[in-house]
């Protein structure tokens, strides 16, 4: 297990006050946010500065983990020494919320097991459990065929002795071709359990689409780029264009210029009833002139056609 | 770790759900006073006139997940989530015209 130094991960001095730990709180949070945030890491990083506010927003825990001094560093090997909590006294304040589920096995040692109180004591109401939510990142080819994925979640259990323990949970999930970016998936019953005989919430997938290196997508829509040479694009051609779908030919009318988008109908995500398309924005490469006689070519082409594309 | 091999298939929320209140009330795991104070706040806009007649599309349900998620995650009260989601469709329009 990793010493996770949660002073760090808020960006302020050990000896900063309550006031200072909820800012940097605040600004990190907001920061991090993976619905503001789309940065890949965003959300473990978020998930981290919520597990190091969990400790230091409370002066008891927080002087339980200060109990470690300063001469731990971030990531290094660490192992609790015996009875390391001796000497204070837990409350119990509302440790086991939902915002605890999916804190890192450090928090877990420290704080987790029931030491702040967890005991169970939530059968006399019924709740329904808390949706989940969790993005889940598919190549293009995997929406464009469909594709089944394997996701884990951090999902709160309660072990044999009553305590609540974090547990990471596997599913299996069926991706139906055609999706998009931002669609979610709604797998009703696999959120958050439910309290004393209420039902379990449900999941939420959201998709999003990994970088690919052809293409991006918008809804159904597939945009990539086509280059041609200046012949191709002046007297027209067939050429081969891939798609997710595999590589088609495409006839590139006579006059195209740069710039210009062409059309393959229908070769875009598509659903049973929806189907988007597959556009090419059009690039010319120009071939350089080494030789003497590539130079004259352009010389020619100067005189016998001769353009200002400046205006 | 529990491992069921079993394939799960969930609904897709695409752009051909359409749902009523009480649907996207049970969707989301929201109250309808919440709903109706969203939409008093121009935070959503069903189609339909009257609260029995009210549709709500997948937008709707990502304008209220993500709200309730602001507010759990951020204590950003309803003006402050209708400002933060225009807000980030208009980032990811700008995006998305910048082309990547």
């Amino acid at each position: 297990m990793e010493f996770k130094d949660y002073y760090e991960t808020l960006g302020i001095k050990r000896d900063a006050s309550q006031d200072e730990v909820k800012q940097a709180y605040r600004r990190l949070a907001r920061k991090f946010h993976p619905d503001v945030n789309k940065s890949a890491s965003a959300e473990a990083r978020f998930k981290d500065i919520g597990e190091a506010y969990e400790v230091l927003k409370d002066p008891e825990k927080r002087a339980a983990y200060d109990k470690f001094g300063a001469n731990w560093k971030a990531g290094q090997e660490f192992k609790p020494p015996p009875n390391w909590d001796a000497g204070f006294e837990f409350s119990g304040g509302g440790f086991t919320g939902a915002e605890q589920h999916g804190f890192s096995d450090f928090f877990e040692e420290l704080f987790g097991r029931g030491r702040f109180g967890g005991s169970g004591q939530h059968t006399a109401y019924r709740m329904r459990g808390e949706n989940q939510h969790a993005k889940i990142i598919i190549r293009l080819e995997d929406a464009y065929h469909g594709s089944t994925q394997t996701i884990t979640l951090s999902r709160a259990m309660v072990d044999e002795s009553g305590h609540v323990r974090t547990q990471p949970h596997s599913l299996h999930v069926t991706i139906p071709k055609g999706i998009t970016a931002g669609q979610h998936i709604r797998l009703e019953g696999q959120g958050m359990p439910g309290v004393g005989g209420g039902g379990s919430g449900d999941l939420f997938l959201e998709i999003a689409f990994a970088d690919h290196p052809l293409f991006h997508a918008e809804g159904r829509d597939i945009h990539g780029v086509l280059s041609l040479t200046p012949w191709e694009a002046a007297l027209g051609a067939t050429v081969t264009v891939p798609t997710l779908g595999g590589n088609v030919e495409l006839k590139v009318p006579a006059g195209t210029q740069a710039g210009n988008k062409l059309r393959l109908k229908g070769r875009g995500l598509a659903t049973a009833s929806k189907r988007g398309d597959h556009y090419v924005t059009i690039r010319i490469v120009v071939p350089e002139a080494r030789t003497n006689e590539q130079k004259k070519l352009y010389r020619e082409m100067a005189r016998i056609m001769p353009m200002n594309p400046r205006i | 770790m529990s491992t069921d091999l079993i394939y799960l298939s969930g609904a897709i929320l695409d752009e051909e759900l359409e749902c009523s209140l009480p649907d996207i009330c049970r969707l989301c795991n929201v109250s309808l006073d919440m709903v109706q104070e969203m939409i008093a706040e121009g935070l959503l806009c069903p189609r339909g006139r009257h609260p029995m007649e009210w549709r709500f599309t997948a937008v709707e349900l990502r304008r209220i997940l993500i709200t309730l998620r602001l507010q759990r995650d951020l204590r950003v009260n309803l003006p402050g989530c209708a400002l933060v989601l225009d807000l980030l469709e208009e980032l990811a329009e700008l995006r998305q015209r910048q082309g990547r």
